[in-house]
């Protein structure tokens, strides 16, 4: 029995183990959680979660963070929908609006993840002041552009074509998901069987011996900030389709939720580990835990310490992993 | 070792049938050693062969299975590192145990910093001034006590760790590899240092891989091998031979391959010409032929390591030119370089060498990565990547677990440096530099990377080999360039060196260094 204990802790399974657990669990309380339509809700709060879940896992790989992506949902989020909105978007009424709200939603990502790339990898600074002070400074800049557009605190009324994107299915499967799924096995791919994968994990696991082997250091930190912010722009058109409006204040609670997804999923803080599979299982695990206590009712601020809780044993558990790794060098 | 005065004074430290097992491994089998007053032991041996266990259990951070140990004839079982140091016996480990971001002073006081009333927690700084000022001056070091630690180099860095040392009132000092981050000249300072430690009556226990160091240092020598005491004796019969053939246990007739099967060629595979950086190193000249292995003198801080960067690569230079195989390599970076041929091992195995978290099989195949794929998004030949470095670990000779789940940080110094060679190896380079090939290693794995380097060079390439250790050079080198100052200032051609004067050229004092 302890070797398989042993065997099922040590497994990559273990968080979905938890999660099928915690389902059964909650199952005789309340039976709903079981069901079509909770399978549905939380898929529905999984994907764009995932999105910046997986963005977020380049950055943790190479031991950086990217705490500025809620500011870039909202950003990308404002930006286009200025371009396509009916209520005089630069764009409005045009056949071109819808396309080109969409590269305007990867061009915010992508200048966002570019300026934090470059202040990492050229000036030297942490990455999480980098990204902090991005995310109050995208944040601000939302709110400023949106005044400059809309009476509102949002710019709505946006194209029926574009909601499709954030609502509508085809054969039964939501457009989202499929973005999702495409972004998640190109990250996957990316990670595992790609040049660029390896050097990934290379410049995480010790950066000087990746420069000495002939690793780009530098370019390859300012891709992953790159896809990080790209992730960010993508879940940002999700969440726009959805509300079919662009605010200012979108995904802003969610930051913690992404980090925490990660790292429940056995992604390292301290670099050079991580899956995309992980990250899966543990944005599955959140969502899950969180779908189960709204059931139960809790209340929200008891939702919010158990979330924090369970975030906070991921932290440790891979703390205890690293410095026993450390430990064993000695 | 040495029998005189037994009969008078019982020694300092003495150990008596020392044994340990793991899980059921006897790792120790016996070892039994005195040190006495005012004399220094040497206590060597290759890798696994108990010497860290030995001084774990001393220091008290493992419990012997068996065995005893008395200091000064009164039994001694430490149960912790305190207890070693209640019984006068200080630790100078390889990886010294300061703190950076204070100063001297506060790191020699910190044990029981002064205080101005006794129960109040404010520091007398003038008494601790006083008393580092005080010991300084017994370790030689000229240095204002305000310093903070992380501005002094690492032979100063020692001594204040000595001087600590001294301040806990010290009669036994253990030396764990005290010169391998040292440069000659600090090494030196180091030995004169060990000297008048004897002469005011402390004992030393001196564990090294340098054979050379402890013939110089120690009174009596003891080998271990396989956690059995195979030899000791006093240091006027430690020749090189005896100790190294003990070591083994196999006469090693020769620790550096012959040079026969070789063939130099008049094509030059490196070819440096004027390469400067202003305050680093200037006029950097000389050419490497197919097949030659060339060495690198000089103390730490001649330029050495630092040419060796600027060739790959890593570190810029203002003017200059390095063509590999005739060809000229504009761009400068390691990525250039690595597609021009070159390959660099380099001195620090753990800094910049090694994925320590990562298994053997990621670790070799990192710089294949790059020529690999045309671009960084195309797919990895993992299978035939992996046969090739699998192949390569075992003609190598690379003692792992696993080569692909054991982390190589769990590996033994000598295996590391040799997943860190398979690595360029793994790439066939036409031009080879080794920084500090057999740093920390043990003498079995020098002699299988010496007889690496010499198949290379059989092979065709070019090797350069910047080494602190001139017997090494010496033995694998067919020639010696010597820096000082930043500059090439003599080249010496073997196979017979004239030892003297390539050590006298390398022994240049710089300007500016005291």
């Amino acid at each position: 029995m302890p070797r398989l204990l042993r065997d099922v802790l040590a497994s990559e399974y273990v968080v979905l183990l938890l999660t099928v657990l915690y389902v059964l669990c909650l199952w005789p309380i309340v039976p709903e959680i079981v069901s079509a339509s909770t399978a549905r809700e939380v898929l529905t709060a999984m994907l764009p979660l995932l999105l910046l879940a997986v963005g977020q896992t380049f950055v943790l790989i190479v031991a950086g963070i990217d705490l500025s992506i809620t500011s870039t949902v909202a950003m990308a989020s404002v930006v286009a929908a200025s371009v396509m909105t009916a209520d005089g978007g630069y764009l409005a009424g045009s056949a071109f609006a819808v396309p080109a709200a969409l590269v305007t939603f990867i061009a915010v990502g992508l200048a966002v993840g570019v300026a934090n790339g470059l202040c990492v990898t050229r000036l030297g600074m942490p990455s999480f002041m980098v990204t902090l002070v991005a995310q109050m400074f995208v944040a601000g800049a939302a709110v400023w552009f949106t005044s400059l557009h809309s009476t509102s605190v949002s710019i709505g009324n946006l194209p029926k074509a574009f909601n499709v994107i954030g609502q509508g299915s085809i054969g039964g499967v939501p457009y989202a998901l499929m973005l999702c799924a495409a972004a998640a096995f190109g990250a996957h791919w990316l990670l595992g069987r790609t040049t660029l994968g390896r050097w990934l994990y290379a410049v995480g696991s010790n950066p000087r011996a990746a420069a000495v082997s002939g690793v780009p250091v530098g370019r390859v930190v300012l891709i992953a900030f790159v896809l990080s912010s790209i992730c960010a722009a993508l879940a940002s058109i999700v969440y726009t389709g959805r509300l079919e409006t662009g605010t200012p204040v979108l995904g802003q609670r969610v930051l913690l939720d992404v980090i925490g997804a990660a790292v429940i999923g056995g992604v390292s803080l301290f670099g050079g580990r991580g899956k995309i599979t992980w990250v899966i299982f543990g944005v599955l695990f959140l969502s899950v835990v969180d779908k189960g206590m709204q059931l139960l009712g809790l209340s929200q601020f008891i939702v919010f310490a158990v979330k924090g809780g369970v975030i906070l044993v991921a932290a440790v558990l891979d703390a205890i992993r690293n410095s026993f790794l450390i430990g064993e060098s000695r | 070792m040495s029998r005189e005065g037994a009969n008078d004074v019982p020694p300092v430290l003495s150990v008596e049938g020392l044994r340990k097992s793991f899980f059921g491994i006897e790792v120790l089998k016996g070892v039994s050693f005195s040190l006495e007053a005012g004399k220094a032991l040497g206590v060597i041996g290759e890798n696994g062969s108990g010497k860290s266990t030995t001084m774990n259990i001393i220091n008290g951070l493992l419990m012997p299975s068996a065995g005893t140990m008395s200091v000064a004839g009164k039994p001694y079982a430490p149960s912790n590192s305190q207890d070693a140091a209640t019984a006068g016996i200080a630790f100078i480990q390889q990886e010294l145990n300061l703190f950076e971001n204070l100063t001297i002073a506060e790191n020699l006081a910190i044990r029981k910093l002064p205080r101005r009333v006794s129960w109040l927690p404010h520091i007398a700084k003038g008494e601790m001034r006083r008393q580092a000022i005080r010991l300084l001056k017994e370790v030689d070091l000229d240095i204002a006590p305000e310093t903070p630690v992380n501005r002094l180099a690492q032979g100063e860095r020692q001594l204040v760790e000595i001087a600590k040392a001294l301040s806990g009132d010290a009669r036994i000092i253990v030396f764990d590899e005290p010169t391998t981050s040292l440069t000659t000249r600090e090494a030196t300072k180091l030995f004169s240092l060990v000297g008048r430690l004897k002469a005011r009556g402390l004992a030393i226990l001196y564990i090294s891989h340098i054979l050379d160091d402890v013939r110089r240092l120690c009174d009596d020598v003891v080998v271990l091998r396989d956690g059995s005491q195979v030899d000791g004796f006093p240091v006027a019969e430690a020749t090189i031979p005896r100790m190294v053939n003990s070591m083994l246990g196999r006469p090693l007739s020769d620790l550096f391959p012959p040079r026969s099967g070789r063939k130099r060629s008049d094509r030059p595979v490196l070819d440096v010409r004027d390469v400067s950086q202003p305050g680093i190193v200037s006029g950097i000249r000389f050419q490497i032929m197919a097949g030659e292995i060339v060495g690198i003198a000089g103390l730490m801080g001649s330029g050495r390591s630092e040419t060796a960067r600027i060739l790959f690569g890593l570190d810029p230079a203002a003017t200059g030119e390095v063509r590999v195989q005739g060809q000229l390599v504009a761009e400068r970076s390691p990525r250039a370089c690595m597609a021009a041929g070159m390959a660099f091992l380099t001195e620090d195995r753990r800094g910049d060498g090694l994925m320590m978290a990562e298994d053997v099989l990621t670790n070799m195949k990192l710089a294949r990565l790059a020529d690999l794929a045309r671009s960084s998004v195309a797919s990895v030949p993992d299978a035939a990547l992996n046969e090739k470095a699998t192949a390569m670990a075992g003609s190598m000779r690379i003692k792992a677990r696993s080569l692909e789940r054991q982390p190589v940080r769990s590996l033994s110094g000598g295996n590391q440096q040799k997943v860190v060679l398979g690595k360029w190896l793994l790439r066939e380079p036409a031009v080879f530099i080794l920084d500090e090939p057999t740093r920390g290693i043990d003498v079995g794995a020098k002699a299988e990377i010496y007889g690496l380097i010499q198949k290379l060079a059989e092979q065709g390439a070019g090797v350069l080999m910047i080494s602190s250790e001139f017997e090494e050079l010496f033995g694998t080198c067919d020639r010696i360039l010597t820096m000082a100052h930043g500059e090439i200032v003599a080249e010496f051609v073997g196979p017979d060196f004239d030892r003297a004067s390539v050590l006298a050229a390398a022994m240049q004092p710089q300007p500016g260094v005291a």
